[in-house]
């Protein structure tokens, strides 16, 4: 924990959410202070991409009960591009490929609709051009990355350091990474750690979803959330992390269901 | 010679037959009058006992001419545009290297410090001095509608009563560096008017040449342009050639682009279409000898109640000829595009590489594609390909930008210039690429 300030960035109150009529989150608490990171991990389809995509306002799912306050603000009320000015960052588990469009016309895009946001002047071409460069170095990137089109040809760990550049750009207060490591060779992911630990300061927050401990090994939460059937089903510390991989959730699944029967 | 428009033919032809006349800018010698009189009679033949196409002629079939048909036109005016006018259209690359025809004919000229081997001129001759038409050892008789596919309806009417011709003519190993603008504007007048445009373009073996055949309406009203352009490369020869049609929403717009290509000759074509209420491009290249490369890049952008049909054909005759087509339409609103790519594999032309892809993004409900690979292979030692892709903006895409801070909007107008910048990006003139991305741009905003 770099210094909280105890400033509650997110508040995710028994939060349910569904895709087509059917459940997918169902009933999910969260609470993210400023300067924290969290982890959430799980076993595959419990809805951790749901969860990431709700907070950054996909169209496809629809909440059905529960709240989000971001920063004090109704954030299921804000339009997905209202959000990400306001401070919300996804980083995509599988990031789009956009032919056509440079990836460094869209970097400006997305930088000046953020500054317009909040009353700042447009950087013109030429200023975010020595941005962009300066930046560059957060996820050691080759600058011919710039002028080809968004994610196009890139590999995997190529698009993931793309979307953490994005992110060095876009400063956001609270970043969600969702399975940033997967896919990524030692060298990429020390790389792409490396990135996430620098943007980390004591008033953003971070939300790492993943399913390996491998991650956490460069980047050390504040708290380990395991989630399961579209909840947090436990919270823990960082050791909660490796306890799962020798394990594995079934453990923790019995541990719930033991802790739902003593209570009933 | 009004006798020529025999009874046989069509009523609708036949109004158009009879308001073509000769040029008349006094500068030509009486064989060269000879010779086009003989053109035009020619044209005018190849119309007796034709019809007009309808829906029911396969060529046609969603390409309805019926508007076309009941408008009555008149002859276009002579005109001319003011220097300023000129000077706003021109591109910053080719002002040293233009033609511009207003209704059909030539209206001003500039050619600095050509390459020995360039003639950029017209009928008339009045600026390059001394050659083709009163000079008979140059042979442009050789050349001038001599296509395969001359007698193809409108290609004919044009050939009957054409005003004037832009000629660009490259000698043999003539590297031309600066591309060549050639504009053709349309001038309407008060009740619709008719022109049309002629181009011919002749490169010699082992020539280079660039060249923007760019058509526009300057002005407000309804008219039809019915264009004609033909192209012979001689063994060797390169041309990289680019059609742009922005012509009003007004116009009735019908063109053709007629190629032949010699032996280890290579054309590209770039095509961009944004304009006219109904428009029709029949790309015609035929592939005269062994080892020829064909790159064809089209653009179709439309909106509104437009329609824009593009048939294109390349005809291989010999072995390992190769072609590279993409065709992108983006429909919007209640318009309508159509494709039509055939491709014409015969037993001779063993080793042939063909390529097509069409792909189409609909921008509406109401908007629709026809689109139709028509591949027609005989020989069997062939690579060819074809694709056909119809789709919409990709909602993940648009959440992805709108995940970055772009609003909705903003986010649909990027992925669709990203959609047209394929094509676009092709067209080796910077700054008339530039326009056209700022056109697209515009011409994608609600
Ligand atoms: N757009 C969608 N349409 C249909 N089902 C979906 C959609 N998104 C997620 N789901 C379903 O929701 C469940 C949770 O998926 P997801 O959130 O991707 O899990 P995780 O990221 O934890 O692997 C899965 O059963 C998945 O099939
Ligand atoms: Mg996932």
């Amino acid at each position: 924990m770099i210094n909280a300030t105890g400033e509650v960035v997110l508040l995710v109150q028994n939060l349910t959410a569904e895709v087509d009529g059917t459940p997918i989150l169902k009933g999910l608490n969260l609470e993210v202070k400023a300067g924290e990171i969290h982890a959430i991990m799980g076993p595959n389809g419990s809805g951790k991409s749901t969860f990431s995509k709700v907070l950054a306002g996909h169209p496809d799912y629809t909440i059905t009960g529960g709240a989000v306050i971001f920063q004090g603000q109704n954030l299921l009320e804000m339009e997905p591009q209202e959000r990400a000015r306001s401070g919300i960052f996804l980083a995509f588990q599988y990031p789009l490929e956009i032919p056509g469009v440079s990836n460094i016309d869209f970097l400006r895009v997305a930088y000046n609709s953020k500054r317009k946001h909040a009353g700042l002047e447009e950087l013109d071409a030429f200023d975010f051009d020595d941005l962009v460069r300066q930046k560059l170095d957060v996820v050691k990137m080759n600058p011919d990355f710039l002028s080809r089109g968004v994610n196009e040809g890139f590999s995997g760990g190529e698009k993931k350091r793309n979307e953490i550049l994005q992110m060095a750009l876009l400063e956001p207060k609270l970043a969600i990474l969702d399975e940033t490591d997967s896919g990524l060779d030692i060298d990429a992911l020390k790389i792409v750690s490396g990135g996430v630990n620098q943007l980390a300061t004591a008033k953003n927050a971070t939300i790492l979803i993943t399913h390996y401990q491998r991650l956490l090994d460069y980047i050390e939460p504040d708290f380990v959330h395991v989630m399961e059937g579209g909840r947090i089903i436990t919270t823990g510390p960082k050791e909660l992390a490796l306890e799962l991989e020798s394990r594995g959730y079934l453990w923790v699944r019995e541990e719930e269901e033991e802790r739902v029967k003593v209570q009933g | 010679m009004k006798n020529m428009i025999s009874m046989a033919t069509d009523r609708t032809f036949a109004q158009f037959l009879k308001q073509c006349s000769m040029p008349n800018d006094g500068t030509l010698l009486p064989e060269a009058m000879d010779y086009l009189q003989a053109l035009h009679d020619r044209g005018s033949a190849q119309l007796h006992e034709q019809s007009f196409p309808t829906t029911r002629d396969e060529e046609w079939r969603f390409t309805d001419l019926k508007p076309l048909q009941d408008t009555t036109f008149a002859p276009s005016a002579k005109l001319k545009l003011s220097a300023a006018e000129i000077r706003a259209l021109m591109l910053p690359e080719t002002h040293e290297s233009f033609m511009v025809f207003v209704n059909g004919q030539l209206d001003c000229a500039e050619i600095s410090n050509p390459p020995a081997g360039l003639l950029l001129s017209n009928l008339g001759l009045t600026f390059v001095s001394g050659m083709l038409l009163n000079a008979p050892e140059l042979p442009i008789h050789n050349y001038l509608a001599k296509q395969l596919g001359a007698d193809e309806r409108f290609t004919a009417l044009n050939t009957a009563g054409f005003k004037d011709v832009a000629i660009v003519w490259v000698g043999e190993n003539t590297i031309v560096d600066m591309p060549i603008h050639l504009l053709f504007v349309a001038i309407p007048g008060q009740t619709p008017t008719w022109s049309q445009p002629r181009c011919l373009i002749v490169a010699e073996a082992g020539s280079q040449l660039t060249v923007i055949e760019d058509y526009i309406t300057v002005g407000d009203g309804v008219h039809f342009t019915n264009a004609v352009t033909e192209i012979w490369m001689a063994e060797n020869a390169e041309v990289n050639h680019t059609r742009v049609q922005q012509e009003s929403q007004m116009a009735f717009h019908i063109g053709k682009t007629a190629v032949s290509q010699a032996r280890n000759s290579r054309y590209t074509c770039n095509t961009v279409s944004t304009g006219a209420k109904l428009s029709r491009h029949n790309l015609e290249i035929h592939q005269a000898e062994e080892q020829t490369e064909t790159t064809l890049n089209g653009l179709t952008l439309i909106g509104d109640e437009q329609l824009a049909d593009t048939h294109s054909t390349i005809a291989f005759t010999k072995a390992h000829g190769s072609s590279r087509q993409l065709h992108k339409c983006i429909v919007d609103d209640r318009a309508r595009a159509v494709f039509n790519g055939k491709v014409l594999v015969p037993k001779a032309a063993q080793l042939t590489d063909a390529g097509q892809l069409s792909r189409t993004l609909l921008l509406s409900s109401k908007a629709r594609v026809d689109t139709k690979p028509q591949l027609e292979i005989v020989a069997d030692n062939v690579k060819c390909s074809h694709g056909a892709t119809v789709s919409q903006l990709d909602a993940e895409e648009v959440f992805y930008l709108q995940s970055r801070g772009l609003d909705q909007t903003t986010a649909q107008k990027l992925l669709t210039y990203a959609f047209a910048a394929e094509v676009i990006n092709q067209i080796p003139v910077v700054s008339l690429r530039d326009r056209l991305a700022q056109q697209v741009r515009m011409q994608t905003q609600d």
